[in-house]
């Protein structure tokens, strides 16, 4: 039990408990600082400095780094504290490229908002000329740099180090000459960028954005000699509410199927479905090894950031990712390959796959040599949410549709692939299967669940057929590092690592609104998918009927040479490093 | 992987990171060794200590050379004219010194190293030789209480014994 | 709880001694950056050549060149001091080495270099009447220019180690704190904090691994006396630092010196060596269960590394950016380990507190601030150099009495004190003392100690732009006031000296410095604005002469003077139009010419080439 205190807000007594800060204690009682840098999943800054607050007998302190301390005095909005927030403002500001209406963050950056809240009209300081600006960064499939929008606040410099342990961006020279950028102002796509989206997600300006396929995909839609297929990734469905003012979590997947088929796709196939065929094929190549002990522990390969930090980093140790593509990668040639001989009007060459993924890096994954020309675009959960807005959709009040079938049905392990421990959970649920053909006694795999940073590895041991099977999670790429250390050490008990490189997996993807401001949005997110997993009637992938017949009519079995051709990749060592 | 043209000895180097154990917290020091190897450092040096001490990347690295004055991203020259401009001397007319040699070796537009990369030219906050303002020193040696007739004089002498 | 030690401090100071008796006659050469830099290497080779004895400590003329630190007195380098006959020889060059060497073997003084005292105008033959040393009180600087620093034996024959010889005797660290605590010593880094009471709240987190870090990255402009300690007498500053990791249950710890100190890192590391191969340092010091690493860190040029949190990061090898304070330093510092920070000067005075106790120490200075503090006096002085005075020394004093005056004649306007964290103090302050307390009152503060003396040729409002510019460049960057607001401070001010300032403009200086110095993160952005606001409470006048009248009342600012040819005084001999790179200069042969104003680029030359100084800038 934490006992509790009390300070005072603007002259009114505010509990506080086990909050870190004054900033959060002053969220709980109601009352909004503004801020920039603070991030509550990333270590403090303090260097924004638009949370100060008057303390009194301190003066003016920092709020986010501020610990709570009982009886003190704190005045959030007085207006010594109004002229600092609105002088921080104005220098930002002059220091700016203030084209707002062109930019792709309009409407939800912060530092517009805040402009907005505070009545800056005014920039009294000498402005950024455009002859001063710096070239924009496109070169990334994923990322696009502006840092002529860059306020300096070092949220995407700690995202970069601190979940993924990779440091791509940095901060570089000093005092005003001050950057953020890759070593040596390289472009983005000539380091070692996983092209993940964090950096983004936690981006309060347009400095860090998504790269935009919008207008791509509207030109495909608008071809009527093209047939255009979309899929759905599982977390989009309990984050894209967000945009339009629904609450986190909430799952709007009928919603969205019905939103997909008014933006005129021809035709709407779940990628939840995909998922299920993973653990299909996933699960048995595990349960292959596992018989030969061969490449153990196995990686799962879901994730694209994470592949190509493997490829980047350890090639030696490509043999222990799955073979087995992505979710994306493996409905993308399905639509293609066996679709057509269920829609009629169909071919191979007329059908152009887009996938709405709540991921910067499956941009990048649609471009991989090794997957080339089997997804076409991949829009991210926001730039979809956007395409809506475009068109005029009222989507809170859009009719609940289905997606089409085949290769629309899906089970609820196919759902929670989207958060942190889902992929592990659904495997076991169907590697159990497939080793005693019974199912699972209790489906919940308790351990494995969980998204906040605490559960950034978790592990779980499962008896199967007397043989203890030890599977670790981790989400962020630094976690995953330590695991891989532990691998080469030869100290790993685990016999399967799954990687999600998003702090707390897809639910909270470098493609979803960002949800860097709190710590709740994330969890609701989880509990929305974990939801749909209880409620579905189908829980494990190796009984959704539409695998089933896939299998009966076009594969045969889970690793078969048809599987293989179709549903499984190859990985290649990708290490930039210097080598002496 | 990247093949590499470089004049960059990266055996030296990993001796550095040996010596140091390949520890980060030593980084400002094995920069600083290796700039006494190249009197700079390389772009590939940066990379390759990034890459090979754990916890930091070529972008830290970089973060980290950029940060502090005495690391030069470029060749210095033979001779490090560092004029100083600390209080005492600014106010006893280190700038007029300062004026005198860029003028003597022709550094424009921010340039400060000589394309002879004889010399390179640079301020200095403060060398704590006060009482000597104002003072320049050129590779270690403090010459005090400098005009810009007399810095030019030790320009001279230096050119003539590189003739 | 006392201990027996292995090593006698005394036995050890009686054999140093001894062997110092031996040398014979001792010459101080001053031999530190100052002198060095005037030619003092060249002396000590020349005194050796006639036969003094360098290094050994036996010899047969019975005469020694003792190459010592920094006496202090730079001004008049090279400096020859021979202590038994109380003499020193100020502007000494290499051809006067024999006159003073044969002068010794003669006993006669070589009266052409004595110091010549400007305000009494008198040869000083005795060092006891030169004001400069006469009127300061030494204690961290106490064995500075009197010992070689390179040798552990003559810090022994003065008395090193006997305070940590004592602290280890006794062998009860609240001993120490309390001796501290009730000396009334406070941070000589710029704050002011009571050491006692830091010292006091690392040692409630002892435990486990505490770390002891001695901040030697003086980056003041216009600073130098920990230079001088390091360089000078750097046994005293490991001692210092022994104590107190003894104190606060330190086994490890830092000195992290700026890299422009060379000679202070090279003889530190050799005082560390030293120290440890004699057993005072290292495992098990002088026999007792205390051990102690020290290492060097330098610094790689930041003067944003004073601050503490910015230097911890600097010594983990990451930027120097200052880190949120909301967890104390004593609790978590150093790789997340309890941590005490003190500057040089701050534990240089610890040895003589602890051996001549707390009373001894508190009975100098004032009220609030206790004992003495050093002091770096430069710019428009006639005696430049370092000095350590009691803390109730009023800056005339400082000023007038040991620094002798303005040099020149010139008239006495205003004094820089604390740096570019500081701020600066005039005619009304001469009689005030230099305390902690009483400096912040009057928007000044002690910081470093660097004292920067200002004649009437000094132009105010130029050097609020010299202090903005050193920290726009130095700030690290990280908090939006610091970095965007002392750029846009220091655009303002430029625009003033420009001549193209607007009287809006004192405003919006005042108010950004107020969002700088409450909204900074760290010490350095608090502190920035300190020279523009105490000039502006001081001398606004001049900034409205800059913003009004278009003037710079001392005549510095480029752009606002004006060159003007005297109708009287010219001779026509059309020079100065010939000079002129911008023809604004016109006029026939042998009548008066005339300067276009608006062509004018004040380049000077016309007034360098005159030949009948016609031309003058107003």
């Amino acid at each position: 039990m934490t006992d509790k205190k009390t300070l005072f807000i603007n002259d009114t007594e505010v509990e506080f408990t086990d909050e870190k800060t004054v900033l959060e204690v002053a969220k709980k009682a109601g009352i909004e600082i503004p801020t920039f840098c603070y991030r509550p999943d990333l270590t403090q800054f303090g260097a924004c400095r638009m949370c100060v607050v008057e303390v009194e007998g301190r003066g003016i302190q920092a709020s986010c780094t501020m610990p709570p301390r009982a009886g003190i005095k704190i005045y959030t909005n007085n207006n010594k504290v109004r002229k600092i927030r609105k002088a921080i403002l104005e220098l930002l500001l002059a220091h700016h490229d203030r084209e707002c209406t062109t930019c792709s963050k309009s409407g939800s950056c912060e530092l517009q908002k805040y402009s907005m809240e505070y009545g800056i009209t005014d920039i009294p300081y000498v402005k950024m000329k455009q002859e001063e600006f710096s070239p924009i960064d496109a070169s990334s499939p994923s990322i696009v740099r502006d840092m002529n929008k860059c306020i300096l606040c070092g949220a995407c410099v700690r995202a970069c180090s601190e979940f993924q342990g990779i440091g791509v961006l940095g901060f570089s020279e000093r005092g005003s000459l001050t950057k953020v950028q890759p070593m040596a102002g390289k472009p983005l796509k000539d380091v070692n960028c996983v092209n993940c989206g964090q950096c983004v997600s936690v981006c309060p300006t347009g400095a860090l954005t998504i790269k935009s396929d919008i207008d791509n995909v509207y030109d495909l839609l608008n071809d009527k000699e093209v047939k255009t297929i979309v899929q759905i990734a599982p977390s989009v469905r309990v984050a894209l509410g967000e945009m339009f003012n629904l609450p986190s979590g909430e799952n709007t997947i009928k919603k969205i199927y019905s939103a997909c088929r008014k933006l005129g796709f021809d035709l709407i196939f779940d990628t939840n479905f995909s998922a299920d065929l993973t653990i299909m094929e996933e699960a048995s190549e595990f349960v292959e090894r596992l018989t030969k002990g061969e490449n153990l522990p196995i990686f799962t390969s879901c994730c694209p950031a994470w592949v190509r930090y493997m490829e980047l980093n350890h090639p030696d140790m490509l043999n222990h990712l799955s073979s087995a593509k992505s979710p994306q990668g493996m409905l993308s040639p399905i639509a293609k390959e066996i679709a057509p001989k269920f829609y009629e009007g169909f071919n191979k060459e007329n059908i152009k796959v887009i996938s709405i993924m709540p991921c910067t890096a499956k941009k990048y994954e649609a471009k991989r040599d090794e997957l080339k020309g089997e997804t076409d675009y991949v829009l991210t959960t926001y730039e979809f949410a956007k395409m809506i807005k475009q068109q005029g959709i009222d989507f809170n009040n859009i009719d609940e549709q289905e997606a089409d079938s085949p290769f629309g049905q899906y089970s609820g392990g196919g759902t929670i692939f989207g958060a942190s421990g889902g992929v592990a959970e659904a495997a076991l649920r169907t590697a159990y299967n497939i080793v005693t053909g019974k199912n699972l006694e209790n489906l919940d795999v308790m351990p494995l669940r969980g998204v906040d940073k605490a559960s950034r590895s978790k592990e779980a041991a499962v008896d199967i057929n007397g043989q203890t099977v030890k599977i670790r999670v981790v989400s962020t790429l630094a976690e995953a590092e330590r695991a891989i250390k532990e691998v080469k050490e030869g100290k790993a008990d685990f016999q399967m690592l799954e990687v999600m490189a998003c702090p707390g997996g897809c639910i909270n993807g470098g493609g979803q609104p960002s949800a860097c401001k709190d710590l709740k949005t994330k969890e609701n997110r989880a509990q929305g998918l974990y939801k749909e997993d209880r409620e579905l009637k189908i829980r494990n992938c190796h009984e959704n009927p539409d695998i089933i017949r896939l299998y009966s009519e076009f594969l045969e079995k889970p690793g078969s040479h048809k599987a293989h051709e179709l549903l499984h990749t190859t990985y290649s060592n990708k290490s930039q490093k210097i080598k002496v | 992987m990247t093949e590499l043209k470089t004049s960059v000895d990266f055996k030296k180097i990993d001796e550095i990171l040996k010596e140091y154990n390949y520890n980060k917290t030593n980084l400002i020091t094995i920069l600083q060794k290796v700039q006494a190897i190249y009197r700079y450092l390389p772009e590939e040096a940066i990379s390759y200590i990034g890459e090979n001490i754990e916890g930091l990347s070529p972008a830290t690295v970089y973060g980290v050379v950029t940060f502090y004055a005495q690391f030069s991203l470029e060749p210095k020259g033979k001779y490090e004219i560092k004029v100083c401009d600390g209080t005492a001397c600014h106010v006893r007319g280190s700038m007029p010194v300062l004026e005198a040699v860029r003028k003597k070796l022709s550094l424009q537009n921010g340039k400060m190293t000589t394309p002879n990369g004889l010399f390179s030219l640079e301020t200095v906050s403060c060398l704590g030789a006060c009482s000597l303002a104002p003072a320049v020193v050129i590779n270690e040696k403090v010459y005090p209480k400098m005009t810009p007739d007399a810095v030019l004089i030790i320009i001279d002498t230096l050119l003539k014994e590189n003739e | 709880m006392s201990t027996e030690l292995k090593i006698n401090i005394n036995e050890e100071k009686e054999k140093a001694q001894k062997l110092i008796e031996k040398q014979g006659r001792r010459i101080h050469v001053c031999a530190s950056t100052g002198c060095v830099a005037n030619g003092a290497l060249e002396l000590i080779e020349e005194f050796k050549k006639l036969g003094a004895d360098a290094q050994a400590l036996t010899n047969e003329v019975k005469m020694s060149v003792i190459p010592t630190g920094c006496i202090g007195f730079c001004e008049q380098g090279c400096l020859v001091v021979i202590p038994d006959k109380k003499l020193t020889y100020v502007h000494v060059k290499k051809e006067d080495v024999k006159e003073i060497y044969d002068s010794l073997l003669n006993d006669t003084v070589v009266e052409r270099l004595l110091y010549v005292d400007p305000a009494l105008n008198k040869k000083i033959v005795n060092n006891e009447e030169m004001n400069f040393y006469a009127k300061q009180t030494r204690t961290a600087m106490k064995n500075c220019g009197i010992i070689n620093p390179e040798s552990l034996d003559e810090a022994l024959s003065v008395g090193a180690y006997s305070a940590l010889s004592k602290v280890l005797e006794i062998n009860d660290p609240e001993y120490v704190i309390k001796e501290i605590e009730e000396s009334g010593l406070r941070g000589r880094g710029g704050g002011g904090f009571a050491t006692g009471k830091k010292w006091r709240s690392v040692y409630q987190h002892r435990g486990g691994k505490s770390y002891v870090i001695c901040n030697g990255d003086e980056g003041d402009p216009g600073a130098f006396m920990d230079r001088s300690v390091m360089e000078d007498d750097p046994h005293k500053l490991l001692e210092g630092m022994a104590i107190a990791a003894f104190a606060v249950g330190a086994d490890e710890a830092y000195i992290y010196v700026r890299a422009e100190y060379p000679l202070a890192i090279k003889r530190l590391r050799k005082a560390i060596a030293d120290a440890e191969a004699r057993g005072f340092l290292g495992n098990n010091i002088m026999g007792s269960n205390f051990n102690l690493k020290i290492n060097i860190r330098e610094g790689a040029g930041a003067f944003v590394c004073g601050e503490s949190s910015a230097l911890i990061a600097s010594i983990e090898g990451e930027r120097g950016m200052p880190r949120p304070k909301n967890i104390h330093m004593a609790e978590c510092g150093l790789f997340k380990r309890p941590t005490l920070l003190n500057n040089v000067e701050t534990f240089a005075n610890v040895p003589l507190i602890i051996l001549n106790g707390a009373k001894w120490f508190a009975s100098m200075g004032t009220d609030t601030s206790k004992g003495t503090k050093t002091f770096a006096l430069t710019g428009e002085v006639n005696n430049t150099g370092l000095i350590e005075v009691p803390m109730n020394t009023t800056l005339r004093q400082i000023v007038f009495d040991l620094g002798g005056g303005i040099r020149n004649g010139k008239k006495f306007k205003a004094v820089q004190i604390g740096g570019p964290s500081g701020g600066c103090l005039t005619q009304e302050h001469l009689d005030m003392p230099m305390d902690y307390d009483q400096l912040t009152k009057v928007g000044a503060m002690v910081g470093s100690g660097g004292l920067v003396v200002m004649n009437e040729d000094t132009c105010i409002v130029e050097v609020a732009r010299f202090f903005m510019n050193f920290t726009k460049n130095e700030s690290c960057g990280k908090c939006v006031p610091c970095r965007e607001g002392t750029k846009n401070m220091l655009a303002i001010l430029e625009k003033i000296v420009r001549g193209e300032g607007e009287m809006e403009d004192l405003d919006r200086l005042e108010e950004l410095a107020q969002v700088v110095k409450q909204g900074s993160l760290c010490g350095l952005g608090k502190s920035a604005p300190n020279p523009v606001l105490s000039t502006l409470k001081y001398f606004r006048d001049e900034y409205i002469a800059h913003i009004k009248d278009k003037k710079c009342p001392a005549g510095v600012c480029t752009a606002l003077k004006k060159y003007r040819i005297k109708e009287e005084l010219c001779k026509g001999c059309t020079k100065c139009a010939r000079n002129c790179p911008v023809g604004a200069i016109s006029g026939n042969v042998k009548e008066a010419h005339k300067i276009d104003t608006s062509k004018c680029i004040k380049c000077g030359a016309c007034k360098e080439n005159c030949p009948f100084k016609a031309i003058v800038v107003e």
